[in-house]
C-alpha cells in the first residue's frame, strides 16, 4: 500500500439518498467528489415517495 | 455526472482509473432553463418511469419538477426526431434559448479516484411478468410504488385515490404483503425486503387520510415492524386510524363481474377459506438487485451473496471483496431509509480513513472578491421578480409587480427573470450589481428557506455584504395558495415586494462569526459501536477520548457467539480492542463516566469522574454517544423459580460450555418478544427473532433427534436472514405462533417445565412437555441514558433510547449540534447495523472535525449596553441558555450594575430575547427595531 500515492477523490456510483449522503459527508471533509447517476437527475427511489414515516414529511 | 454509467475500474485501492460512459442529453445544459415549452409543445408521449407507469411523460422530459439538475433531457428511443431524423423537431424550435442539439454523442470519461463507492440502489419488483394476482390482466391491482404516486399531490391523480380502471372513487383497498420477497417460486427471491411491511402500513393511513371512510386491509405473513418507532406506528394505525390487518395465506385474486371490482380469496390463520371484495388490490412489491447493477459489480469485480446482494463482512458493512470499492444502501442487501442514510454516512467514514492522506488534495475553498464598503453609500436598491417558470407568472402579474417596484423609494433597478435561482441569472445578477453600483438586493421568489443560501452567495460573488439582501416569498406565500385569486395575489405581491424593500434599506454590512474547533473527539461507551467509531477518527487523524464505565472494552458483544451470518464476534472484537490499544491517537478511560459538561459543538469541555473520584476535563469538537443497552431480566414465565427458565444470554453460555443439562435436554421450548413489543415497552427488540432461530439451528445440528419450539408473535427475520428461518425449518424446528392476548403459561411439573400455548388451527391449547425454555430478552435503553442526555442537551424518546435529529435524514446527529449517536443507545440492533451506525457518526463527526473554524450566521443576539440595564427577562426566555447576566463596572459618570453578554456559539438568532427587552437593550442583527419597523410601517402604508 505504501508504494501507491493516495488520490483525495471519491467516485460514488449512484445519486439516491445513500449516495448523496456519502458524497455531502466527504465534500465536507477535504474530499473531491464525483457523483455518478444513471438518470437524467438525482434523488433516487425516494424522490418518487409520496410522504415517510413518522413525521409524514413530504419525500422532497 | 447524469446519464452516466460505470465501465471500467482499474487500479486498486488509493488510486483507481474509472471510465465512464456519459450518454447524450440532446439538451445543452448549459443553456436549457427549464422553461418547459419544449415537453408542452412535444406530440410524444410515453409512460412516465417516475410515475411507476400511472402517468406520462413526453419524449422531451424532465425526470420531475424538482428534480436536480433541472435541465430538459430527450429520451432517444421516444423521441420522433431521433428516431426519425428530418421529422418532428417541434422542441428545437420553440426553445427559445436554442438548446436542443440533436447531434448530441456519447462521450467517455476517465478519471482518477482513490476509492469509489457503490450507491446503484434497487428496483422494485415488477410483478409483471410472473402476474402476480392478476397484476397486468386487471387494471386495478397495482403495485405499491404505484399507490404511493396516486397518493402523491405531484402524482397522475394529484392525490386523488380513484380507480385506474374507470377513474371511481376507492372505497375499499387490499394490500398483499411478500409480493417478489419470501417467495422462490414465483420470483426466486427468498429475502425478505425488510420495508414493504412498513410502507403498508405508512399507505394504508395516508390513502385513509385521503380518502376518508375508506377500508383498508393489510393480508401479510408476518407484520415485520422492526425498526424504531415502527411498532408504535403499527399500533396506532390499528387503534387509531383503523387498518385491519389479516394474517393468513392469499390464494387467488379473480375479477368480480365486469365493473372492476376483485375478489379476493384467502385462508385465514384458523384454516378456513374466506373471500371478500375489493375496489382496488395492492401489491406490496419487494426490492430486488437490478440487471444493471448485477453488470456494476462485475465491473466493479465484487463478490455477491446467494440473493444477489453485495458480500459485506458484519463488522465492515461497507467494505466490498475489493479493496477500496464501498457500498452503501439497497446494493448490500434489502433496507429502508434510515439505515441508507446510516451507510451513506458509513462508507463516507470508510473512504476517509483510506484516503486521509491525501485530504484537501483537491479540494479547493470557493474565492470571493473583496467586499466594497457600502456603509458611507445612500441605499441603491435593486428588485429582481422572478417567475419562477409560471409558478409565479401563472397566477401573479409579475410585469405589475416590476412596474409598481420601480415607483418604490431608492429603487434604482428592477428586473424580472424566468428562474431567479439559474446559473445564468446569478451571473447576470452579479454583473447589474456591479454597473448599477446597487448595495440592497430584494429578491421576489420563493422561500429564504431553500434559496437564502444561493443569493447570498450571488451578493458575494459581486462583492456585496452577503446581509444586504431580502426575499420576498411571492411564491410559497402567495401565488401558490392564492391561485383562485390572481388579483388578489398580485396585490399582495406588491405589498411583500414595497415590505421586503422598507427591510433592506436599513440593512447593515454583517460578518458571520468563525469559533474555532477543538480537533478532537470524545466517545462514550467502549462497546462495538463506541470503538468503531473512535478508532475510524483515530485512523483519519483525530484524536480521539473514549470513555468506558467498566474495567474492559466491548459492551454487550463480550456476550455474543456469532453474528446472524456466522462470523466469529469475540475474534472480530478482540481484534478492535487490539487496534484501539495499539492507536497512539486514542485515550482510553476505562471505569470512568462523563459528570460534566460546558460549551457547544466544536468547543465542548467535558468533566470525567473515574472509580477513585478523579476528575479530568476533556476538551473536544465532536461528542459521539455510544452507550450502548442492557439485556431485560424477565420476571414472567417463572424466570425465577424454575431453574430450566434462562434468558437467551444464559442459554448461550451454557450451550457453549457445553452444561450437561442442555447436553442431555431433549425439548428446547424458546419463547419471543419477553419485554417487548407489550405496554409500557411497545418496541421490537430486533435481534431476538434470528438470534432464537440461530440457537434453533445450532441444537438441531447438534442432535437432530431434539424437539425444538419457537414460539412467536411475527418472525422477524429480515432482509437476507430470512434464509435462517427457512433453513430451522428445514430442520424440523417448529414454529407457534402466539397472540399478545394469549401468551404462553410456563409452569414446574416435577422433572420438566409444561408451556401451554394456544393452537390456531386446532382451536384449543396445546401442551408442550420441556426440558428447557428459553427466554429471548427484550434489549433495554441504560437506565442513566436520560441523566447523560441530560449534561449534553440531548433528548431520550418515549422509551428510554437517545432520540436523533430526524428519523429519517439525519439518523445518527443529535438535534443539539456537534453530538452524534450510535448502537444500541439509539435503539436495539445487530452489530453489522450498530457498526455501520458508528462509522456514520464518525463521518458525521469528521465534517466537523476536519475544519479549523466553524462559520456561524451573523443573525444573533447583540447587547446595547446603552438601554441594557441587567434586569435578566431576556436571560430567562432564551431556549439556547446563550445570555448569561455578568457585573458592569462603573463607567463614564454611571454607577456599576448588571448587564448581559450573548455567547454567540450558542445563540440561534430566535429573537425571543428581543420580544422580550422591555428597554431596547438587546437586538438581533439583521432584525434590528429599525428594520422591522420600517416593514411593518411598509405593510401598512397602503
Amino acid at each position: 500500500m505504501l508504494d501507491t500515492k493516495k488520490i483525495g477523490s471519491v467516485m460514488i456510483v449512484g445519486g439516491g439518498v445513500t449516495g448523496m449522503q456519502a458524497a455531502l459527508d466527504l465534500a465536507d471533509s477535504g474530499y473531491y467528489v464525483y457523483l455518478v447517476e444513471k438518470t437524467g437527475a438525482i434523488g433516487g427511489a425516494m424522490a418518487q415517495l409520496d410522504k415517510t414515516f413518522p413525521t409524514n414529511d413530504c419525500s422532497m | 455526472m447524469t446519464l452516466s454509467e460505470v465501465t471500467k475500474i482499474d487500479g486498486k485501492a488509493g488510486n483507481f482509473t474509472v471510465n465512464v460512459k456519459e450518454s447524450p442529453r440532446y439538451v445543452d445544459m448549459e443553456k436549457c432553463i427549464a422553461c418547459g415549452a419544449c415537453t408542452e409543445k412535444c406530440p410524444k408521449k410515453v409512460d412516465s418511469e417516475y410515475d411507476a407507469a400511472t402517468g406520462k411523460r413526453k419524449a422531451i422530459y424532465v425526470k420531475y419538477a424538482q428534480a436536480v439538475p433541472l435541465k430538459y433531457q430527450i429520451d432517444p428511443d421516444a423521441c420522433i426526431r431521433l428516431q426519425k431524423p428530418g421529422a418532428c423537431g417541434f422542441c428545437e424550435k420553440v426553445c427559445d434559448a436554442g438548446a436542443i442539439n440533436f447531434n448530441d454523442t456519447e462521450k467517455m470519461h476517465q478519471l482518477n479516484v482513490g476509492a469509489v463507492i457503490l450507491a446503484p440502489g434497487f428496483e422494485a419488483y415488477d410483478p409483471t411478468d410472473a402476474g402476480v394476482w392478476g397484476y397486468g390482466v386487471y387494471p386495478n391491482v397495482i403495485t405499491s410504488l404505484q399507490l404511493e404516486r396516486y397518493l402523491s399531490a405531484s402524482g397522475p391523480t394529484e392525490g386523488h385515490l380513484i380507480r385506474p380502471s374507470d377513474g371511481k372513487p376507492v372505497n375499499k383497498v387490499a394490500f398483499l404483503q411478500c409480493v417478489g420477497s419470501r417467495d422462490e417460486n414465483l420470483c426466486n427471491n427468498g429475502y425478505c425486503s425488510s420495508v414493504c411491511c412498513m410502507y403498508a402500513i405508512k399507505e394504508a393511513v395516508i390513502a385513509k387520510d385521503h380518502a376518508p371512510g375508506l377500508q383498508t386491509s393489510i393480508f401479510y405473513m408476518d407484520m415485520r415492524t422492526h425498526g424504531k418507532e415502527f411498532d408504535l406506528y403499527m399500533q396506532r394505525a390499528k387503534e387509531d386510524s383503523g387498518v385491519r390487518f389479516v394474517r393468513c395465506r392469499v390464494n387467488g385474486v379473480e375479477p368480480d363481474g365486469s365493473g372492476g371490482d376483485l375478489r379476493l380469496s384467502y385462508v385465514n390463520e384458523e384454516g378456513r377459506q374466506l373471500e371478500e371484495f375489493y375496489d382496488m388490490v395492492v401489491l406490496s412489491v419487494g426490492l430486488q438487485t437490478p440487471k444493471h447493477v448485477l453488470e456494476l459489480a462485475h465491473t466493479a469485480d465484487i463478490k455477491l451473496t446467494a440473493d444477489n446482494f453485495a458480500a459485506t463482512s458484519d463488522f465492515a458493512p461497507v467494505q466490498t471483496s475489493r479493496e477500496g470499492i464501498f457500498t452503501c444502501g439497497a446494493i448490500a442487501g434489502p433496507k429502508d431509509i434510515p439505515q441508507s442514510v446510516v451507510e451513506g454516512s458509513a462508507a463516507a467514514a470508510a473512504v476517509a480513513d483510506l484516503l486521509s492522506p491525501a485530504r484537501f488534495e483537491l479540494t479547493t475553498e470557493p474565492t470571493f472578491p473583496k467586499e466594497r464598503d457600502v456603509s458611507g453609500e445612500e441605499p441603491r436598491i435593486g428588485i429582481f421578480v422572478c417567475h419562477c417558470g409560471s409558478n409565479i407568472a401563472g397566477i401573479v402579474d409579475v410585469k405589475a409587480v416590476d412596474e409598481y417596484a420601480a415607483t418604490l423609494p431608492d429603487v434604482v433597478y428592477v428586473e424580472r427573470n424566468l428562474f431567479s435561482c439559474s446559473q445564468d441569472t446569478q451571473e447576470m445578477i452579479v454583473k447589474r450589481i456591479q454597473e448599477q453600483k446597487l448595495n440592497r438586493i430584494v429578491i421576489a421568489a420563493c422561500t429564504p428557506r431553500t434559496h437564502e443560501p444561493l443569493f447570498r452567495e450571488t451578493l458575494k460573488a459581486a462583492g456585496l455584504n452577503e446581509y444586504l439582501m431580502e426575499m420576498a416569498n411571492i411564491r410559497n406565500h402567495n401565488s401558490w395558495v392564492h391561485t383562485d385569486n390572481p388579483k388578489a395575489a398580485t396585490a399582495k405581491a406588491k405589498d411583500l415586494v414595497r415590505m421586503a424593500a422598507a427591510k433592506v434599506t436599513y440593512g447593515d454590512s454583517l460578518k458571520p462569526i468563525s469559533v474555532p474547533i477543538t480537533q478532537k473527539a470524545l466517545v462514550i461507551g467502549g462497546g462495538v459501536a463506541g470503538m468503531t467509531a473512535g478508532l475510524n477518527l483515530a485512523e483519519q487523524g483525530f484524536e480521539v477520548h473514549l470513555v468506558e464505565q467498566t474495567d474492559i472494552l466491548g459492551g454487550n458483544a463480550l456476550n455474543l457467539k456469532h453474528t446472524w451470518a456466522g462470523e466469529h464476534v469475540p475474534t472480530q472484537v478482540a481484534k478492535l480492542v487490539d487496534k484501539l490499544v495499539c492507536n497512539d491517537k486514542i485515550i482510553i478511560h476505562k471505569e470512568s463516566t462523563v459528570t460534566g459538561v460546558e460549551g457547544f459543538v466544536g468547543n465542548f469541555r467535558s468533566t470525567i469522574t473515574g472509580k477513585d473520584g478523579l476528575t479530568k476535563v476533556i476538551e473536544h469538537g465532536a461528542g459521539i454517544v455510544a452507550t450502548g443497552g442492557d439485556a431485560y431480566t424477565p420476571t414472567e414465565y417463572n424466570y425465577n423459580s424454575i431453574t430450566g427458565v434462562v434468558t437467551s444470554v444464559q442459554f448461550d453460555k451454557l450451550f457453549e460450555l457445553k452444561e450437561a443439562h442442555v447436553r442431555r435436554a431433549r425439548r428446547f421450548v424458546f419463547i419471543q418478544c419477553v419485554g417487548s413489543r407489550e405496554e409500557g415497552s411497545m418496541y421490537c427488540s430486533k435481534v431476538c427473532c434470528t438470534h432464537s432461530v440461530q440457537s434453533a439451528i445450532a441444537l438441531k445440528k447438534e442432535n437432530p433427534e431434539r424437539n425444538v419450539y419457537i414460539l412467536y408473535r411475527d418472525m422477524r427475520t429480515y432482509a437476507q436472514r430470512e434464509a435462517l428461518y427457512k433453513q430451522a425449518r428445514k430442520l424440523g424446528v417448529i414454529f407457534i405462533n402466539y397472540e399478545l392476548h394469549g401468551k404462553p403459561k410456563v409452569t414446574e411439573n416435577g422433572l420438566v417445565i409444561d408451556v401451554e400455548v394456544w393452537d390456531h388451527v386446532l382451536h384449543r391449547p396445546l401442551k408442550i412437555e420441556a426440558d428447557m425454555v428459553i427466554l429471548a430478552v427484550a434489549i433495554r435503553p441504560k437506565a442513566d441514558a436520560a441523566e447523560l442526555g441530560k449534561l449534553y442537551k440531548v433528548p431520550v424518546d418515549g422509551q428510554g433510547f437517545f432520540q436523533e435529529a430526524h428519523a429519517k435524514l439525519r439518523p445518527v446527529d443529535f438535534s443539539t449540534d456537534g453530538m452524534f449517536v450510535a448502537g444500541l443507545a439509539h435503539y436495539p440492533k445487530p452489530i453489522e447495523e450498530s457498526v455501520a451506525q458508528a462509522l456514520a457518526a464518525a463521518a458525521r463527526a469528521a465534517t466537523l472535525l476536519s475544519k479549523s473554524h466553524v462559520y456561524l450566521d451573523a443573525v444573533k443576539a447583540a447587547v446595547d449596553e446603552r438601554y441594557c440595564d441587567g434586569c435578566a427577562l431576556c436571560v430567562d426566555v432564551c431556549p439556547y441558555h446563550a445570555i448569561t447576566l455578568v457585573d458592569k463596572p462603573a463607567k463614564d459618570g454611571q454607577a456599576a450594575g448588571k448587564v448581559i453578554v450573548v455567547n454567540k456559539a450558542q445563540c440561534k438568532g430566535c429573537g425571543l430575547c428581543q420580544g422580550t427587552c422591555p428597554k431596547r437593550g438587546v437586538y438581533v442583527s439583521g432584525f434590528t427595531m429599525k428594520q422591522i419597523s420600517a416593514q411593518i410601517q411598509a405593510a401598512l402604508a397602503v
